[in-house]
């Protein structure tokens, strides 16, 4: 309001003007005029076109499959322009019972298929919906497993993020005492070290995301929605950060500043591990992921050095227990409501979009880290940086190939 | 009065375990026309068959349905036959709540049985009311321009033209005729295929007699096999409507296939053996089993009793194709 006022005030000066309409009605009138305009093409100009040539297209996908004893449940959504009925459904080749999905599924609605079918454990199915103008829908069971209850998991779910999550940035963020006793090189170099982890793992979870939203059924916007989240992430994070700088500001203390690094690096690990959470919640939801002690140590061992990129801006500080905790619950925790997400939801377009909101977020944190990498003579990839970035790529290529999910 | 006798109704279905869920739990009897389900086998949709009025034809009634053409007798002695076959474009639901964009000899899959006697003169006037190009190609000994085939004598009978293919009914046995336009898997596996059974000079045997033509819709169009499986237009329809013959009586059955996309098809039937004459073409039975397996267009002739009532499979023992329509019931009673 404040804007408009300035820029309209000069008009009002200028004597040869004629009297001009007020900002809000020519608003109006333009918002109603592109209206009408709009109106008139979808009314006359829909009818200038021929229809589409060709039959329906019918295009369906399977968000959620879920599986009891002697059932084969579906959630089908229309992805495609038309609408498809689901006449029958013919599972690895034979004719199945089926129920629910009686009636035509219009663009972007649901149906549930429920299968009598007696699936054996740890055995494939495809199972192919016939629709009412022959075209044939595929979707492949890779294993099937009993689908745990939503309720029977969470508990697991917040074991399993737990593990992967909030121990082992614990365990990184031990290495502070060590911290404080190094040069400022050493800082740097852990500084470094930090964003080459971080840089990893924004490549690691965009390339997952992009192949979740890849598999998705595309109706959101499948890899669209990995760069959407990315940015609003960024662009969210940039926010935080303007905030907390305007604090550090006003109180006028030095020491702030390593811990408002520390903070943002916390929150962007936290959106990361969300994401990551996410995945492999989904995906002991379907049974592809198996909860072993490698998955346990592989994830600790990969997660223990978000930790330590946590504390790298705290060398000069002393924050508080309290202080420390928190980070470690803002980067760890979210691997647990993602777990009980993901198990609970299991939707490849929430975990991309997910994912992407913590390539996104990393990304953030790297241009916050970067300044503090310069050196003495105020490069930014000096000898030392560069040196602490490939090792951080590497001991999170490494680390992660104990990862075998 | 009436509320405690309801109660007492209620107390005795929840003891007695055989009346609580006996339509669900799969062992029970299922309301017809269901059968199958789970471990009971394939099924469509339980409970829903497709509309044979709207489709024009009845796979039962198909079954027993001989055609012998209009008879009259050339000035020689011979019986003349005469047929008029229409081709046409029709939807048929092949499945519940599934259309198939078919073309079709008279409106129906398959077409009709044409029947006759060895030395009969043939007529066989074939109208083309498809908006696409077709003929009638049979299976027989006949000279070149009487083939039906494209560029061979009158050649593709375009739509709204017409032919009548002539020629002596010979050899006998059990053959069938189809469209042979190309692309001929697509002219076939649109539906244009029918029975065409040439009898021995003597009758066989009497018998309960009936035809069973074995084929399949390809409803994706891709030429990668099938997605339904059936005899006689629709998958398991006999599963629905038991084919009923008596016990002890004779049973001849003229089984063809002319299914397209995949190499073979075959027929097995349940608790009993039967002869088998190869096409049809020798009254001796080459085999007595109870299995036997068909190329893309082979046909032979089954005969069969049943010694006991009840309820007897036939299906293909390709057990996909079984999986996928291709089966049914025969129900054996003492009538």
């Amino acid at each position: 309001m404040s804007t408009d006022a300035k820029l309209s005030a000069p008009a009002v000066d200028r004597p040869a003007a004629p009297a001009r309409l007020p900002v809000w009605t020519l608003s109006i009138v333009a918002v109603l005029v592109a209206a009408a305009a709009l109106i008139g093409l979808a009314v006359l100009g829909g009818q200038s076109l021929p229809e589409r040539n060709g039959p329906p297209v019918e295009e369906l996908a399977v968000e959620r499959t879920v599986l009891r004893p002697q059932v084969i449940e579906l959630t089908v959504r229309n992805t495609g322009p038309d609408p498809v009925q689901i006449a029958q459904v013919f599972v690895n080749d034979a004719f199945v019972g089926v129920t629910g999905g009686t009636q035509p599924i219009g663009r972007l609605d649901t149906a549930t298929l429920r299968l009598d079918y007696p699936w054996q454990d740890g055995q494939p199915y495809l199972v192919s919906m016939l629709t009412s103008t022959g075209v044939v829908v595929e979707h492949e069971i890779p294993a099937a497993v009993l689908t745990p209850s939503p309720g029977s998991v969470l508990g697991l779910m917040a074991l399993l993020g737990t593990y992967v999550g909030i121990i082992p940035v614990a365990l990184g963020m031990f290495v502070l005492p060590l911290l404080r006793r190094v040069s400022p090189t050493v800082v740097r170099v852990l500084l470094a070290l930090t964003v080459g982890l971080l840089g990893y793992l924004a490549l690691d979870g965009g390339l997952e995301a992009l192949e979740l939203g890849g598999a998705s059924s595309g109706a959101y916007g499948g890899p669209a929605l990995v760069l959407l989240g990315s940015a609003l992430a960024f662009l969210a994070l940039t926010l935080v950060d303007r905030l907390l700088r305007g604090r550090r500001q006003r109180a006028a203390s030095a020491g702030a500043s390593g811990l408002r690094l520390a903070m943002m690096i916390a929150i962007g690990i936290g959106l990361h591990n969300l994401g990551e959470g996410l995945a492999i919640g989904s995906a002991y939801a379907v049974g592809e992921l198996a909860l072993g002690a490698f998955l346990v140590i592989g994830f600790a061992l990969h997660n223990t050095t978000e930790g330590i990129a946590i504390v790298a801006p705290l060398a000069k500080d002393r924050p508080s227990l309290v202080q420390l905790g928190g980070l470690g619950l803002i980067a760890g925790a979210p691997a647990i409501a993602g777990a009980m997400l993901g198990a609970a939801v299991n939707s490849s377009e929430l975990s991309a979009f997910l994912l992407g909101v913590g390539v996104g977020a990393i990304a953030q944190v790297i241009v916050q880290i970067a300044p503090a990498l310069r050196g003495r003579a105020g490069q930014l990839l000096n000898p030392t940086a560069i040196g602490g970035i490939t090792a951080g790529v590497l001991i999170m290529y490494v680390t992660g190939l104990l990862v075998a999910a | 009065m009436l509320g405690s006798a309801g109660a007492a109704l209620g107390a005795a279905a929840l003891l007695d375990p055989t009346s609580a869920g006996a339509a669900d739990d799969g062992t029970g009897q299922v309301p017809e026309p269901g059968h199958g389900g789970g471990v009971n086998g394939p099924t469509f949709r339980v409970g829903e068959t497709v509309d044979h009025v709207a489709n024009g034809f009845q796979p039962t009634e198909i079954l027993r349905d001989f055609d012998y053409g209009k008879v009259s007798t050339a000035a020689d002695g011979r019986t003349v036959r005469e047929w008029e076959v229409l081709a046409t474009d029709r939807d048929i639901e092949v499945a519940p709540g599934v259309r198939f964009p078919a073309w079709t000899f008279n409106s129906r899959i398959p077409g009709p049985t044409l029947r006759c006697r060895e030395g009969d003169l043939l007529r066989v006037r074939f109208v083309n009311n498809s908006a696409h190009p077709h003929t009638m190609h049979f299976h027989g000994i006949h000279p070149a321009e009487m083939d039906g085939v494209p560029l061979v004598g009158r050649g593709v009978i375009l739509p709204g033209e017409s032919f009548t293919y002539t020629f002596d009914a010979e050899p006998f046995g059990l053959h069938l005729y189809h469209c042979h336009v190309g692309p001929l898997a697509e002219h076939i596996a649109r539906g244009m295929y029918g029975t065409f059974i040439v009898d021995p000079p003597a009758d066989r045997p009497p018998a309960d007699e009936m035809v069973m033509v074995m084929h399949g819709f390809n409803t994706t169009f891709d030429g990668e096999g099938n997605q339904l499986y059936a005899v006689n237009g629709i998958p398991f329809h006999y599963m629905h409507e038991p084919i009923q013959v008596r016990r002890g009586e004779l049973v001849r059955i003229y089984l063809v296939n002319i299914l397209e996309y995949d190499p073979i098809n075959s027929f097995h039937l349940h608790g009993n053996f039967f002869d088998y004459y190869p096409t049809g073409t020798r009254l001796e039975p080459s085999e007595f089993t109870d299995t036997v397996i068909q190329a893309q267009g082979q046909r032979g002739i089954c005969e069969v009793r049943f010694p006991y009532p009840g309820r007897y499979m036939f299906h293909a023992h390709k057990t996909e194709f079984a999986d996928l329509g291709w089966m049914g019931f025969f129900e054996v009673s003492d009538g």
